[in-house]
């Protein structure tokens, strides 16, 4: 319960800031993709189903609140939190480097079905422009960020396991 | 193992469902929009007061950051500024007796009023789309307030966007220069009809593409005005929309192609006005009311 309560706020609080802060941090009016590092890192420390749920109820939020079509984001992120949680129990979630690599290939296979569905679509085929325009420079900015935040979630994930064994009652 | 393999069905089942669901969803709003507005509604009634807190909190932050300033610029800064409206009272005293000249020139040639005479709302950006893709943002504003779907967004004088969405406390604005944003417009020398497209390939440069410009008298220049035009179906005419800065010969020599400038700053766009009326009722005091009537039929 308290897990689900805390999955909860921590989702609509990443919404939150993904939609106002990350506004005010962005680099040449690239701004970071605080979405991915949560999903990713909950799919790589919870397995696939936390990462499938987290996922698809961020990618709900985000057509909710922002986009005229439903459903789009939501089943990109669905399949990202999947995906990513082939690779628990295959690597220490302690170690940073696996969530740097998987965040990275989730970020870039985002921006390419982004654009592939939403511009290529619309005739626009300058491929090589998008990817350093928008792409990339959206990847290393989230790889950045990620340093920052995974270290954060990590810790809320340690919190809860330890709070789910019993006994912490007086640390939390 | 028993377990595990149960549960990575489970997973698989899971994940079946969900994306059946997320098809459905994308289906459901191609065809019919209607149906997921009220769950927009609701979910943007909950969420709007909280990014409005967040991005106050932001601008708090950045303004204590001003409060440094020192004490001395700011009092040289003040005995120039004083300096400075005592000219632009006298400049202002001026210009109002002009404006008093225009107005009744204007009623004298039976003239439309320009969009400042247009009622307004002002409202402060509170969120933009999460992406990097698009150039959607969410006002304070909504329809409680007298905003509606395809109401002008304006600026610093400027067109910024239109409005796609609303709901009681909040609507969200599709900017000119999102990459799906075409506007009907015409260049104001000349009157001659164009569309200005937006360009997420030339958002970096600040500018938006200007095409199928008909000017087979060779008389528009760079640097002339463009505002929106009077066909346009949803914006109101002559808005204001920037400048030319690259005009060129399309290969079909029919038509002209190429760049203006808006005169809109999007990066820093933090306050907008909403023009509280739509094009459909903008002819209500020059035109005959059987017409307008028609009009809204159509």
């Amino acid at each position: 319960m308290r897990r689900k309560v805390t999955m909860g706020i921590l989702i609509l609080l990443c919404i939150l800031l993904q939609s106002t802060v990350c506004q005010m941090i962005s680099i040449a009016s690239i701004k970071p993709n605080l979405l991915i590092i949560l999903i990713v890192s909950f799919g790589l420390m919870q397995g696939r189903r936390t990462g499938m749920v987290v996922g698809f109820l961020c990618g709900l939020l985000v057509d909710i609140f922002f986009e005229s079509i439903l459903g789009f984001n939501a089943l990109i992120y669905l399949w990202v939190g999947y995906f990513s949680g082939y690779f628990y129990r295959i690597f220490y979630d302690d170690d940073i480097k696996t969530p740097l690599l998987l965040i990275s290939v989730s970020d870039l296979a985002y921006g390419v079905i982004q654009y592939g569905f939403r511009f290529l679509l619309r005739g626009r085929v300058d491929f090589f422009f998008y990817l350093g325009k928008v792409i990339l420079p959206e990847m290393f900015y989230t790889l950045i960020l990620t340093i920052l935040c995974y270290r954060v979630f990590y810790m809320i994930n340690r919190r809860l396991i330890l709070f789910e064994k019993g006994g912490v009652d007086s640390f939390v | 193992m028993k377990k595990k393999t149960n549960d990575t069905l489970k997973n698989k089942y899971l994940l079946t469902v969900l994306s059946i669901f997320c098809v459905l969803l994308i289906v459901i709003s191609f065809l019919d929009s209607s149906l997921v507005s009220p769950v927009k509604q609701i979910s943007g009634f909950l969420i709007t007061p909280v990014q409005k807190g967040i991005n106050g909190f932001g601008t708090w932050l950045s303004g204590l950051t001003d409060n440094f300033e020192d004490a001395q610029t700011l009092r040289a800064e003040n005995a120039k500024l004083q300096e400075q409206v005592s000219t632009l009272t006298e400049e202002n005293s001026q210009l109002i007796q002009d404006r008093e000249e225009l107005r009744r020139l204007r009623t004298l040639f039976e003239l439309d009023e320009q969009y400042d005479e247009y009622e307004k709302t002002g409202a402060r950006v509170i969120a933009k789309e999460t992406g990097n893709w698009f150039q959607l943002f969410t006002i304070d504003k909504g329809s409680r307030d007298g905003v509606e779907p395809d109401m002008n967004v304006i600026s610093g004088g400027g067109l910024v966007g239109i409005v796609t969405e609303t709901g009681p406390n909040w609507a969200t604005v599709r900017s000119i220069i999102d990459d799906n944003s075409n506007v009907s417009a015409m260049v104001s020398t000349t009157s001659d009809q164009c569309i200005i497209a937006g360009d997420l390939r030339l958002i970096d440069e600040g500018s938006l593409n200007l095409v199928q410009l008909t000017d087979a008298d060779n008389k528009v220049h760079v640097g002339d005005k463009v505002v929106t035009s009077y066909i346009s179906e949803k914006f109101l005419p002559g808005i204001l929309i920037g400048y030319i800065n690259e005009l060129n010969n399309d290969t079909n020599n029919l038509t002209k192609s190429g760049y203006i400038t808006p005169v809109v700053d999007f990066r820093h766009l933090q306050e907008v006005l909403v023009v509280l009326e739509k094009k459909e009722y903008v002819p209500s005091d020059s035109v005959s009311v059987p017409d307008d009537q028609d009009g809204d039929g159509a």
